[in-house]
């Protein structure tokens, strides 16, 4: 909790969005996508202009010292904000689960992690959990499959959450593939040290999404939905590869992920 | 066995393309994930043992000298010998010696990760005294003079023709000359070949899953009981085990019992489970006269207090390579040593140094799933993290890694400068991948490209850069 909040405040209104630096360089719907369903849901948003990346890249390389320089300036650009959303499992996971430890032997600056980590949300878990959104305006023809990407999954239980405003929309089926929590094989910088590794990975969850039958394929992280893109369409798949947050914002009539501009579905 | 972990990223390519290995694998990667699933459904409180395991090996490992102690008090007490080997080549040793002290030609062994470790079949080999592997994946391995590829299961990487073959090739000269088909025959084959090779040793070699101090017992869990015969035919038993594997009570090994067999096979409880304690009394119908516990230490004593203490909870029930995802891939060979999948990713590098493992704790996308499975809960992502950053101070990470992430990271601290470059980097990439949406290949990204369409940027610029030309406009584009 931040100084001077009560406790007692059940609904954060004011929010902060960490735009992610793939969805900034590769994918800005899907901010916009998270800003619209935030508002939706009575929030008003803020993009505090500073923020780059979440550290993580240094931070699974090994290199402590610069994990922890980034993670200061991040902590530095969402101060004072009730909450901060992130349409991502793996950069929320990493403002939540390892910026603490990153501050052991800095009593003020691991309280201010603590802080952050205290304040900081996956988007859909925030939505269902926090904000209790059960329904989005939304519609959507067609059948979706949901991979549940791994930090997400099982760092910050995401899992239910994506599903529980899938179900609400219209016109919208679920069809479950196989074994949606096994790993796409993206990993960050594992997916190009060890490509075929990563490629053995990524095929056996591409034939899981073909056999499902699904049109559309979801997730909620971006590096992991441009693996299974770039790996589905390598293979002449049909299947479009979108953010959930897209397809929750009603944003589904752009064209998706690695599809040309002009697109549609 | 000689270490080629170093030598990853080439074994796990010959692996991708072995068509017998990736046949293998793709039975094991859903075998024993749904028999761990269903195992811990049908038990509500399965969490809460693994939180009193964690707890147990936590408890154990913060007063190992004392329960190590207790444990070779009460071994000597019933008559046995205890050992202290703090090296490899003292177990060696100390084993070799044994054997010769009774004269032995043949050792029959059971159920030890811990020898292969120590490469101790070399040893005896070189000494003239044959080692004779009892577990059916190590016999088959053993015949086809390869390491072992899982923990618990250790031929799991051979299809049923290729332990044909091996039967065919081997057996032959003993009169078997029919090549076999079916499973069962298989077995029985293997039954009756091993039963005479029980009769013949004069030393049983064993591991154990857990060493209990309260009474001195060494603990062994099979589905095949061949420890059984192991360690009650020869006139002598030697225990090999590594300090971590004590635990102060028999009630404390029924929980970690509980967890293991769930964890490994999905099973309730492992088929046999023996507890040995002490050579044969005068009142004993049969076991050895001489019971010997070999204590390896090996480097794990200087794990203790460090953060990495963890690692030496496990308690080899192989789940977290059976729901990972690399090794599901590449199997246990390319992890080129006796450990492999992610606690072998641990404790390679730990026991080898991290100059021949570094690899390892890098092969991994840090998908956690070893870390929801392992029965001990132990940090698999973290520890294989805390090697990246020993690594990493070390200076071994490779040059281009450590250039690139200068670079990132110098201009990551710079925001405005970061906007301008990624902003520009979107353009040309947005641009140039205009017509298909996507690239099928991209100077610097030949890793991700040989196998996998880029999506190019959407259009319209950054997010950053839309943003602020809307003028931070809470409204869509
Ligand atoms: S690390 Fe955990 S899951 Fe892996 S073998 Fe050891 S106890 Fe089992």
């Amino acid at each position: 909790m931040v100084a001077g909040v009560p406790s007692s405040v059940s609904a954060p209104r004011r929010v902060a969005l960490f735009v992610t630096c793939l969805v900034d360089m590769f994918r800005p719907s899907v901010g916009f996508a998270a800003i619209k369903l935030l508002e939706d849901a009575g929030c008003i948003v803020e993009v505090p202009p500073v923020q780059v990346c979440c550290g993580q890249p240094a931070y699974n390389s090994g290199d402590r010292r610069t994990a922890r320089t980034i993670a200061a300036q991040v902590i530095d650009a969402f101060d004072g904000y009730e909450a901060v959303v992130a349409p991502s499992g793996s950069c929320g996971g990493m403002l939540i689960h390892h910026y603490p430890g990153l501050f052991e032997d800095d009593p003020s600056m691991r309280a201010r992690a603590e802080s952050l980590a205290s304040r900081s949300h996956e988007l859909t878990s925030f939505l269902v959990d926090v904000l209790g959104v059960r329904t989005v305006s939304a519609r959507h023809a067609g059948t979706v499959t949901y991979h549940d990407s791994c930090s997400g999954l099982r760092e910050l239980g995401v899992k239910e959450q994506p599903r529980e405003l899938l179900r609400h929309i219209d016109g919208l089926t679920l069809s479950e593939m196989r074994a949606p929590e096994v790993c796409c094989g993206f990993g960050g910088t594992f997916c190009v040290k060890y490509p075929d590794i990563s490629d053995a990975m990524v095929r056996e969850k591409a034939t899981d999404i073909a056999a499902s039958g699904a049109g559309t394929l979801l997730a909620g992280d971006l590096g992991c939905l441009m693996n299974m893109a770039g790996k589905l369409q390598r293979e002449g798949s049909a299947v479009k590869v979108r953010h959930v947050a897209e397809i929750l914002a009603g944003m589904d009539d752009q064209p998706a992920i690695g599809e040309p501009p002009g697109t549609t579905r | 066995m000689q270490p080629s972990a170093h030598a990853f990223a080439a074994n796990a390519s010959a692996a991708l393309a072995d068509p017998n290995l990736q046949d293998s694998l793709a039975k094991l990667k859903v075998g024993f994930s749904e028999r761990r699933r269903q195992a811990a459904e049908r038990l509500p409180e399965f969490e809460q043992l693994r939180d009193r395991a964690r707890d147990i090996k936590n408890h154990t490992l913060a007063h190992l000298d004392f329960y190590l102690e207790e444990f070779e008090r009460k071994v000597l007490a019933l008559g046995g010998h205890v050992h202290w080997a703090p090296t490899a080549a003292d177990a060696r040793r100390i084993i070799g010696e044994l054997c010769r002290s009774v004269g032995a030609r043949t050792v029959a062994k059971s159920k030890s990760m811990v020898a292969e470790e120590i490469a101790l079949n070399e040893h005896l080999e070189a000494m003239g005294v044959s080692p004779i592997e009892t577990d059916l994946g190590e016999y088959i391995i053993q015949l086809r003079n390869e390491p072992p590829s899982h923990i618990i299961a250790p031929a799991v990487h051979l299809t049923k023709d290729q332990v044909a073959d091996t039967f065919l090739e081997h057996h032959r000269a003993l009169g078997f000359t029919k090549r076999l088909t079916e499973r069962n025959d298989l077995v029985a084959e293997a039954r009756y070949v091993l039963r005479q090779k029980f009769l013949d040793a004069d030393v049983g070699l064993t591991g154990a899953n857990f060493l209990v101090a309260e009474t001195g017992s060494s603990m062994l869990v099979t589905n095949e009981g061949n420890a059984d015969l192991s360690n009650t035919l020869p006139r002598m038993h030697i225990v090999l085990a590594s300090i971590e594997k004590v635990i102060p009570t028999l009630e404390d090994a029924a929980v970690l019992l509980r967890v293991l067999a769930r964890s490994a096979t999905g099973q309730e409880s492992s088929a046999y489970t023996t507890l040995n304690t002490g050579p044969r009394r005068p009142e004993d119908p049969d076991g050895p006269e001489q019971y010997h516990v070999v204590l390896l230490d090996n480097g794990r004593s200087s794990v203790l207090g460090t953060e990495m203490q963890d690692m030496l909870r496990c308690i080899r029930c192989g789940a977290c390579m059976n729901h990972c995802p690399v090794y599901g891939a590449i199997g246990g060979h390319a992890y080129g040593w006796v450990y492999p999948g992610p606690i072998g990713a641990v404790l390679t590098p730990q026991l080898l140094g991290v100059e021949e493992a570094a690899n390892l704790p890098n092969a991994s996308t840090f998908c956690g799933r070893c870390e929801s499975v392992c029965p001990v809960r132990i940090p698999l992502p973290k520890l294989m993290r805390h090697w990246r950053e020993r690594e990493f101070e070390r200076h071994l990470t490779p040059r281009g890694v450590r250039r690139g992430l200068a670079a990132w990271a110098w201009l990551a601290q710079r925001p405005r400068l970061y906007r301008w470059m990624t902003g520009f980097a979107n353009r040309l990439l947005a641009l140039f991948g205009r017509a298909e949406g996507r690239y099928r290949s991209l100077p610097l990204a030949g890793g991700w490209t040989r196998f996998r369409d880029f999506p190019a940027p959407e259009p319209g610029g950054t997010f950053h850069a839309r943003w602020a030309r809307q003028g931070g406009a809470r409204t869509r584009p």
